[in-house]
This record gives structure tokens, sequence and C-alpha cells, in this order.
């Protein structure tokens, strides 16, 4: 009752349960893999430095996220590599 | 080989633990199984009151290891089925009192006089834990549908993990239908989605577990205990067979628990 109430005056858009769950999927991921949230944000930095040694990357676009598929957990990184001056930008068909 | 090692655990305290495993040796001893159960929580002894022997306690599991009793000396009979056994904690050591080493030793000389061996372990994941899961054939974890409940048992699988203990078999205790309904309560499936590791079973809440301590009578001994089916449905999981899990929705299963008493009754 107090939680259809809620909802309708708009003010949670989420049950406690889903809360909880999301709650716990994240916990868990830093628990799991011993990577606190700072950590992750100084590999992210590092991980920009390394790679801009070598190729030109957009350093705004990299993400790099903790994923979780059923018991194994994993680093993904996303890194956007900038075309280099007078190169190509796709290859020809 | 002969007996089989079950040992419960969960990382966090007060989630059902000793409560599962009392529940569990009845229903096996039920079926006809020869069963003991070994509380190695030691310092904190709970599953001689839980099963109500707690007055025909004369040795406990530390007398057996340094080597005061014999095995079936501190074997205590529970009268009220065939073959059900308690060998109870001490209550005035600590854990460091037995090892893991001792543990496996003592349930290798059990394995050859029962078919069940089941471990109460005591909370935490310290030496009282390692105590307990050390010789382990199969691990059951007990949660309850709970944030600081479940992220302890996704510790718990973690450890065994490491440990080679298998993932480990999960219980969910304490669970309420109405308000997994509404919203408020982490479904199973919720519970599944996050610590992906086998189920055995889904206890709902039920006051009447409390009732069955104070008494000394675990609920799978009454055959109407709602939280006494799901534990018996468990067992028959354990020995193999493949019970579904009902529904746990109220109205339903008031029904068909209607249904049912009517149908024995005929």
């Amino acid at each position: 009752m107090g939680n259809w109430l809620n909802r309708l005056l708009g003010r949670d858009n989420q049950s406690s349960a889903q809360s909880a769950k999301e709650r716990l999927q994240l916990v868990l991921i830093h628990d799991r893999t011993d990577l606190s949230p700072a950590l992750v944000e100084t590999l992210k930095d590092e991980i920009i430095a390394v790679i801009s040694k070598h190729v030109e990357i957009d350093p705004g676009g990299v993400e790099i996220n903790l994923s979780q598929t059923q018991r194994e957990n994993r680093l993904v990184a996303n890194i956007p590599l900038l075309a280099a001056p007078g190169g190509r930008r796709r290859p020809r068909k | 080989m002969g007996g089989k090692v079950l040992t419960v655990t969960s990382g966090k305290g007060g989630v059902g633990k000793t409560t599962t495993t009392a529940n569990l040796a009845v229903a096996l001893a039920a079926t006809g199984d020869k069963v003991v159960c070994l509380d190695a929580d030691i310092g904190l002894r709970n599953l001689d009151v839980v099963m109500g022997l707690e007055n025909r306690i004369v040795y406990d599991l530390v007398d057996i290891v340094e080597g005061r009793a014999r095995l079936r000396q501190a074997m205590i009979k529970d009268k009220r089925l065939p073959e059900l056994y308690l060998i109870p904690a001490a209550q005035t050591r600590d854990k460091a009192a037995v090892s893991p080493t001792d543990m496996i030793k003592l349930c290798n000389e059990l394995r050859n006089e029962v078919d069940w061996i089941l471990v109460d372990s005591p909370a935490g994941i310290e030496r009282g834990f390692r105590n307990a899961v050390a010789p382990a054939d199969q691990v059951l974890i007990v949660t309850n549908p709970e944030v600081s409940a479940v992220r302890d048992a996704d510790r718990i699988v973690g450890l065994l993990e490491a440990e080679e203990k298998g993932p480990g078999h999960l219980i969910i205790n304490r669970l309420k239908p109405e308000m997994v309904k509404r919203g408020d309560m982490l479904s199973t499936e919720d519970v599944l989605d996050i610590l992906a590791i086998p189920l055995i079973g889904v206890v709902p809440e039920d006051e009447g577990i409390l009732v069955s301590s104070n008494r000394g009578a675990p609920a799978a001994m009454d055959e109407r205990s709602r939280a006494g089916q799901a534990f018996r449905d468990v067992a028959r999981r354990l020995k193999g067979e493949d019970v579904p899990f009902p529904s746990l929705d109220d109205n339903k299963s008031f029904f068909q628990r209607l249904a049912a008493r009517f149908t024995r009754a005929s």
C-alpha cells in the first residue's frame, strides 16, 4: 500500500528489493575482486598514460568498468583511438 | 567411503545455520538414514538446545579430539528417531582446541558409522569455519533474502572456491512471500542472480520455528509445519530426488496444504 502510494506520488520509482539487488551487485564486484572504486580510477589514469605513450587516444572517451557474468569478473576497458594525422580514417573497401 | 559429510555454514550469524542443521538431521533420519550431527561452534554450543538434547551431554567434541572419550561415548542418541545422534561442542573451550586435521580425522571415523555427518559451522570465516569446512564433501550455505546475509554468503562462496570445496549449495531461509510480492524483499531469483550457485532449498519465514526451538523439537518432526516441509524437501534433494520447488504464494499454498491434508485423511 505505502509502496503503491509512494510510486503514485513519484517518491520512489524502484522497489526496495530492486535497490537491494543493485546495491549488492555493485558491492560484490568490489568484494570479489578486491578492487575499490578509487583503485579503478587509478587504473584508468595509468592505462590512459601507458597507451597514450604509443598511440593517440581520446582520454575523455575511455571507459573502464568491472563487469560480472555469473561468477566471473572482468575488467573491461573501452579505449577510443584517434586517427593518426594524415592517416586513413577507415580502411578502403 | 561410507557416510557423507555435509557442512552447514553462512558467514553471517543468525541466519539459521543451527536450525537448518537440526532440521536436516531430523528429516534425513526420518527417511531411515543413520545421521550424526556435529556442533562445530566450540564455545558457543547451541545445536544441543535446538534439538532438545542439552540434558544428556556427558562428553563433547573436544573430549573426543583430546582422547578423553571414545567416539561412540560422545554420540548422544536422539530417542525420537531410530538413528539420529548428536556430538555436542565443548562450551568452555575455544575454536583453537580443534584443528582442521582433527575434524577430518574425526569425520573419517564417523563415515564408517553413519550415512550422514552434518557439521554445524560457527559464524565467521576464521578458525571455526575452517574446522567445519575441512572435512566437507558438500557445503550448504544458508542465507536470508537480505543484503548483509547475501554479501556474506558471497564471501563464503569465494572462500569455498579457493579451498576447492565446490561452490556450495544454497538454502534461502526466512523468505516472506508477501514481502517479495510487494517488492520489499529480494526474491529467490534475485538471490540466485547475485550468488550464481545451485539452489537446494527455500524455507519460508515461519513462527513455528521459534516454537519448535522453545520446545527442543525441530520443525521437521511436525508434519504440518511449512518450514519443516521445506527442510524435508531439502533432505530429499540431498538424497538425489528431484523435488520441485513449491510456489510460496500464500493463498495457493494454503489451499494446497488443505487439499493435501484431505488427500492424506482419505
